[in-house]
C-alpha cells in the first residue's frame, strides 16, 4: 500500500451511493405513491455517478483511506461491478414495483446493501469489515421478506437467523484476533503474530455465509426461492462480489499459515454439493440457487492460492465480474417470463427467440463455454490453482463443471421444445437479460483489455 | 483472407436469424455461403507456397500470451478444403429439410465456422474455443433434428466430449504454465519441458474426440440418432479434430513424451483398429456399423502417428506414416461423409437402418446402389480410391519404423472391414427383396448431387494423388523432424 490519506473524496463512489440512498428515502417520503418512480431515477443516477467516480479512481494511484479502507484495483473493480449489477437489478425491480406501497424503500434497501458490499471488499480493518458485513446483510434480510407473504417470511427468517448467528461468530473471531495481536488492522505491527487458527475459522464463518459457501449455504435455496425474483438476483450476485474480494484480502493479509488446505476442502465441498443438489431441481430458481453455490466453489479456487500464484488476483477479479453479469442475466429471464418451473419454458425459443438466446448464452456461460466471460474466468482460475500447487483442485473443478452441464441443459432443452408458449415476457426485464448476455460475451472477447488492468503477468 | 473463410459462414448464419425469410431464400443463402467459402479455400490452395501462409495475429489476452492467431500449412489446408467440400454438399443434401430450416441452416453454418477455425487456429486457447463450440453446435443438431433416442444420445455426446474438452483444457494450461504462452508457433519452436501428465491430459482429451477405444462409447448412439447430414459432419469433420490435434499439438510440442510413450499410442491404435472392425462386423444397424468403422479408420491414424514417435526406424518411413495419416483424415472425411448421407436416404424412405429388413435394393434403386457400393469399396481400401492411398502409406510407414507386428495386426483390420462391407452389400443390396425394399425409391437428384462429388474426389485422390500429397508431404516431414528433436 502506498500513502495513507484522510481525504473523504477517496471514498467518493461510496458517498455517492449513500447520498443516493438518503436522497431516495427523503424524496420517497414526500412524493405521492404513483410518482415514486422518481426514486428509482435518483438511485440509478447515484449508481451511474458512483461508477463514473470509480472509473476515475482507477486512473489514480492506490491509496489507503483513513487507515482502514484500501482504494486499489480490487476495490475499484468491486465498485464498478457492484454499482453496475445493482443498476441492472433496480431496472429489474422497477417494473414489478410500480405503485407498490413501499416502492421507494425497496430501492433504498438495495442501495444500502450494495454499499455494504463495497465496504466488505475495501475494508482493511476487521472492524470495518464487520460493519460492512452488517450493512450488506441487514437490508438484504428486509428485502428477502419484502413481499410479506409466507414464502418470503420464511426466506427472510432463515436468511436472518443464519446471518446473525454467523455474524456473531465472526465478531467473536475479531475479538479473539484483537486480544491476540492488539490490533484489528489487516497489517499487524511487526512482531505481533497473525491471526491464530481459531480466530481465522471464526472470521471465515461470516465470510462463508456471505458468499454462500458450504457449510454456511443453507439459506441460499430458500432465500432464492422465497423472495421475489429481483431480490433473489440481488442476494445471489451482489454480496458475492464484495465478499470474495474481501476474502481475497483477508487470505493474503490476515490468514497467514495453514488455511490453504482448509479453503481447498471447503471449495471442493461447495462445488460438489451445489452441483449434486442442483441435478433434479424442477424449479429454476432453486436450480439457480444451487448453481450459485457451486459457482462459489469455483470462485474459491483463486482464493486458495492467493499470494502463491500471480494469476490468483486477476482470476478472482475477472471471475466475480463475469459471474455476476451472467447470473443477473439468467435471473433477468426469470423476471421477464415470471415462470418458475422448468416445463413452463417450453416453446420460449419460438415465442421470444432473442430472450431464449440470451438465456442460452447465460446458461452456457455459467457452464464456462467459450467465448463468454466465465470461460476466461474459469481458465484463469484453473491455471491459478495449478500454478499455485493445487492441480488436483483444478481436476476436481473440471469434473464438477462436466457434471454441471447436465442441469443447465435440463433448462436449455425446453426452450427449443415445441409447447404452449409462456405469456408475453416483460419487455424491460427482457432487455436487461439481453444486455447481460451481450456483456457476458463481450467480457470474454475483450478479456485482454480487462486483464491488462491487473498488474500480475504470466507466472 | 483466412479470417474471411472462417467467419463468412457465421456471417451468413447471422443473416438468416435476422429477417423473416422463406425456405428457398434460406437455402439460397446457405448453399451460396458454402460455395463462396469453398471457392475462397481453392484460391488459398492454388496460391499456397510453403510454410505457414495467410497468417493473422491479433491480441486477445496478451497478459497470458493468448491471441487470435490463425494460418494454414500443409497439415491444415487439406482438412480445411475437405471441411468446405463436405459442408457444401451437406447443404445440397439438405434441400428437402422441412423442419425449421432456418435454424437448421444457421447451425450448420455456425459449425462450419467452428470447424474451419479449429483447423486454422495457431493458438491453443483459440483452438480450444472452437473445439468446445463444436460440441455445443452438434448437441443442438442432434437434439433438434435427430431421431430415435435423440435427447439421450445428445446428452451423452455432450457430457462425454465436454469432459474430454475440459481435460484437454487442463493439458493446455499445463503447457501454458510450462511454456509461458498459448501460442502454438512459439510452443513448437521451444517445446516446454512438460510432464507425462500433460501428455496424458491432452492425449485423453483428443482421444475422446477421435474417438479411440476405450473412450469411444459416445460415438455409436450419437451417430445413430443424429440426422444424416449431422452424422456426415460429425464423422467427416469433428472426429478429425482429435487426430489433427495429435499432429498439430501433441507431437511437436511434447516430442520427448511422445517418443517415450510411442508404444502406448501404437497399442491404442491397433486395439481401435481391431475392436472397431470386429464391433462393426457384429452390427445389424447399418448406421451403427458405419459408426464403428470410423473407430477402425481413426485407429489407423493413431497407429501411424504413434509409429512416427518410435526411436528406431528411418525418417523416410516416419514421413510416410504421417503423410498417410493426414491423407487418411481427408479420405475418411469424404468416404464416411458419403456413407452417412446414403444412410440418410434409407431413413428418409424406410425409417429403418436394419440391414436384415432390406435386401435386393439394387433392383429398385440402381444408382443408389452404385453410389453405396463405391463408397463401401472406398472405405474398405480398394485400390483406385483414396482409402487405399492413405492406408497403403500408413502400413509401409508403420512396418518401416519397425512396428512389424502392429502393422501386420492392422492389416487384419482391413480384411475384417472388407468382409463386413461385402456382407452388408450382400444382405441389403443383392439377393431377394426384404420387407422394406419396396419403399426404397431411387436416389433423388439432390442426393446424387451431394454424394457423387465426394466419391469423385475420392477417386481423384485414388488415381492421381500427387496434387494432394505434394501439399501434405513437406508438412509431414516437418512434424517428423520436430518429433525427433
Amino acid at each position: 500500500m502506498s500513502s495513507m490519506a484522510e481525504n473523504p473524496l477517496d471514498l467518493l463512489p461510496e458517498l455517492l451511493i449513500l447520498l443516493g440512498a438518503v436522497a431516495g428515502l427523503l424524496v420517497g417520503l414526500f412524493v405521492p405513491r404513483r410518482r415514486q418512480r422518481v426514486v428509482a431515477w435518483i438511485c440509478g443516477l447515484a449508481l451511474v455517478s458512483a461508477m463514473a467516480a470509480a472509473g476515475y479512481a482507477m486512473t489514480r494511484p492506490d491509496v489507503m483511506a483513513f487507515e482502514a479502507f484500501a482504494v486499489d484495483l480490487p476495490t475499484n473493480v468491486t465498485r464498478l461491478a457492484v454499482a453496475g449489477m445493482t443498476l441492472l437489478i433496480v431496472l429489474l425491480g422497477s417494473g414489478r414495483l410500480r405503485g407498490h406501497s413501499r416502492e421507494s424503500e425497496w430501492y433504498v434497501l438495495v442501495l444500502l446493501a450494495a454499499l455494504g458490499t463495497i465496504v466488505l471488499a475495501g475494508a482493511s480493518d476487521l472492524l470495518v469489515f464487520v460493519a460492512g458485513y452488517l450493512l450488506a446483510s441487514i437490508p438484504a434480510y428486509a428485502l428477502a421478506g419484502f413481499g410479506k407473504d409466507a414464502h418470503g417470511t420464511e426466506a427472510a427468517l432463515k436468511y436472518y437467523l443464519m446471518g446473525t448467528f454467523l455474524g456473531v461468530v465472526m465478531l467473536a473471531g475479531v475479538t479473539l484476533q484483537y486480544g491476540l495481536s492488539g490490533t484489528t488492522s489487516y497489517t499487524p505491527a511487526p512482531g505481533v503474530p497473525a491471526a491464530a487458527g481459531v480466530a481465522v475459522l471464526l472470521v471465515l464463518a461470516g465470510v462463508l455465509f456471505k458468499v454462500g459457501a458450504v457449510p454456511a449455504h443453507f439459506w441460499v435455496p430458500d432465500a432464492t426461492q422465497g423472495s421475489s425474483a429481483p431480490v433473489a438476483a440481488f442476494i445471489t450476485t451482489v454480496p458475492k462480489i464484495g465478499a470474495f474480494i474481501g476474502l481475497l484480502r483477508l487470505a493474503t493479509e490476515v490468514f497467514a499459515g495453514t488455511w490453504r488446505p482448509v479453503l481447498a476442502v471447503i471449495a471442493v465441498a461447495t462445488m460438489t454439493l451445489g452441483n449434486l443438489a442442483a441435478f433434479y431441481q424442477d424449479n429454476v430458481r432453486r436450480l439457480l440457487a444451487y448453481s450459485t453455490i457451486s459457482q462459489a466453489g469455483y470462485l474459491l479456487l483463486p482464493v486458495v492460492v492467493a499470494g502463491q500464484s500471480g494469476l490468483a488476483q486477476p482470476a478472482l477479479l475477472f471471475y466475480v465480474a463475469a459471474y455476476a453479469v451472467t447470473n443477473v442475466g439468467a435471473f433477468a429471464v426469470v423476471v421477464a417470463t415470471g415462470a418458475d418451473s422448468l416445463t413452463s419454458y417450453d416453446g420460449l425459443g419460438r415465442r421470444s427467440p432473442l430472450l431464449a438466446f440470451a438465456l442460452l448464452v447465460c446458461l452456457l456461460g455459467l457452464v464456462g463455454t467459450p467465448p463468454t466471460g466465465v470461460f476466461v474466468a474459469k481458465l484463469l482460475a484453473f491455471a491459478a490453482a495449478w500454478d499455485g500447487g493445487y492441480a488436483w483442485l483444478a481436476v476436481i473443478a473440471v469434473f464438477n463443471t462436466v457434471a454441471s452441464v447436465f442441469y443447465y441443459l435440463r433448462w436449455i432443452v425446453p426452450l427449443f421444445r415445441p409447447g404452449e408458449p409462456p405469456a408475453e415476457p416483460h419487455p424491460a426485464a427482457s432487455r436487461v437479460a439481453e444486455l447481460s448476455a451481450l456483456l457476458s460475451i463481450l467480457l470474454g472477447l475483450a478479456s485482454g483489455t480487462f486483464l491488462a488492468l491487473s498488474p500480475s503477468g504470466p507466472p | 483472407m483466412l479470417s474471411v473463410v472462417i467467419f463468412l459462414p457465421l456471417a451468413a448464419a447471422a443473416l438468416l436469424v435476422l429477417p423473416r425469410l422463406g425456405r428457398r431464400a434460406v437455402l439460397g443463402i446457405w448453399i451460396g455461403a458454402a460455395a463462396v467459402d469453398l471457392a475462397l479455400v481453392l484460391v488459398m490452395w492454388l496460391g499456397y507456397g510453403s510454410g505457414i501462409a495467410h497468417e493473422t495475429r491479433l491480441r486477445w489476452i496478451p497478459s497470458i500470451g493468448a491471441g487470435y492467431h490463425v494460418g494454414v500449412d500443409g497439415l491444415s489446408l487439406p482438412l480445411i478444403a475437405m471441411t468446405a467440400v463436405l459442408f457444401l454438399l451437406c447443404a445440397v443434401y439438405s434441400v428437402r429439410e422441412t423442419r425449421r430450416p432456418r435454424a437448421y441452416a444457421a447451425l450448420f453454418l455456425f459449425l462450419q465456422t467452428v470447424c474451419t477455425g479449429l483447423f486454422a487456429a495457431l493458438d491453443l486457447l483459440l483452438f480450444f474455443v472452437f473445439f468446445d463450440l463444436s460440441i455445443v453446435g452438434m448437441y443442438f443438431l442432434i437434439v433438434g433434428w435427430g431421431h430415435g433416442e435423440a435427447r439421450r444420445s445428445a446428452l451423452q455426446f455432450f457430457l462425454y466430449t465436454f469432459l474430454g474438452s475440459l481435460v484437454l483444457l487442463l493439458g493446455f494450461i499445463g503447457l501454458f504454465l510450462a511454456g509461458g504462452t498459448f501460442d502454438m508457433v512459439e510452443l513448437i519452436q521451444n517445446p516446454p519441458a512438460a510432464s507425462a501428465l500433460v501428455l496424458l491430459a491432452i492425449g485423453l482429451g483428443l482421444a475422446i474426440k477421435t474417438p479411440t477405444v476405450p473412450v469411444h462409447t459416445w460415438l455409436p448412439p450419437a451417430h445413430t440418432d443424429a440426422p444424416a447430414a449431422g452424422s456426415a459432419i460429425l464423422a467427416g469433420v469433428l472426429l478429425k479434430m482429435g487426430t489433427y490435434g495429435l499432429v498439430r499439438i501433441a507431437m511437436p510440442m511434447m516430442p520427448q513424451a511422445w517418443r517415450a510413450y510411442a508404444w502406448v499410442i501404437i497399442i491404442v491404435g491397433v486395439v481401435s483398429v481391431l475392436y472397431g472392425a470386429l464391433a462393426a462386423l457384429a452390427q445389424e444397424n447399418i448406421k451403427r456399423l458405419i459408426a464403428y468403422t470410423s473407430v477402425n479408420h481413426m485407429g489407423y491414424i493413431v497407429l501411424a502417428l504413434g509409429a512416427a514417435g518410435l526411436s528406431s526406424g528411418a525418417s523416410r518411413a516416419k514421413d510416410l506414416a504421417v503423410t498417410g495419416a493426414v491423407t487418411q483424415m481427408v479420405s475418411h472425411g469424404l468416404l464416411t461423409g458419403a456413407l452417412f448421407l446414403l444412410t440418410g436416404v434409407l431413413w428418409d424412405r424406410a425409417r429403418s437402418y436394419d440391414a436384415g429388413r432390406f435386401g435386393g435394393i439394387a433392383a429398385n434403386a440402381p444408382v443408389f446402389t452404385a453410389l453405396a457400393t463405391v463408397a463401401a469399396f472406398g472405405s474398405l481400401g480398394l485400390p483406385g480410391l483414396s482409402g487405399f492411398i492413405a492406408e497403403f502409406q500408413i502400413f509401409i510407414g508403420v512396418i518401416g519404423t519397425g512396428a512389424i507386428v502392429a502393422g501386420a495386426l492392422s492389416i487384419l483390420g482391413i480384411l475384417i472391414t472388407a468382409a463386413l462391407f461385402l456382407r452388408l452389400l450382400h444382405r441389403a443390396f443383392l439377393g431377394e427383396p426384404g420387407e422394406l425394399t419396396g419403399r426404397m425409391l431411387e436416389a433423388r437428384p439432390s442426393e446424387i448431387a451431394a454424394v457423387a462429388p465426394l466419391l469423385l474426389l475420392s477417386l481423384a485422390i485414388g488415381i492421381a494423388p500427387r496434387w494432394l500429397l505434394d501439399l501434405i508431404e513437406p508438412a509431414s516431414a516437418l512434424v517428423v523432424s520436430w518429433v525427433s528433436r
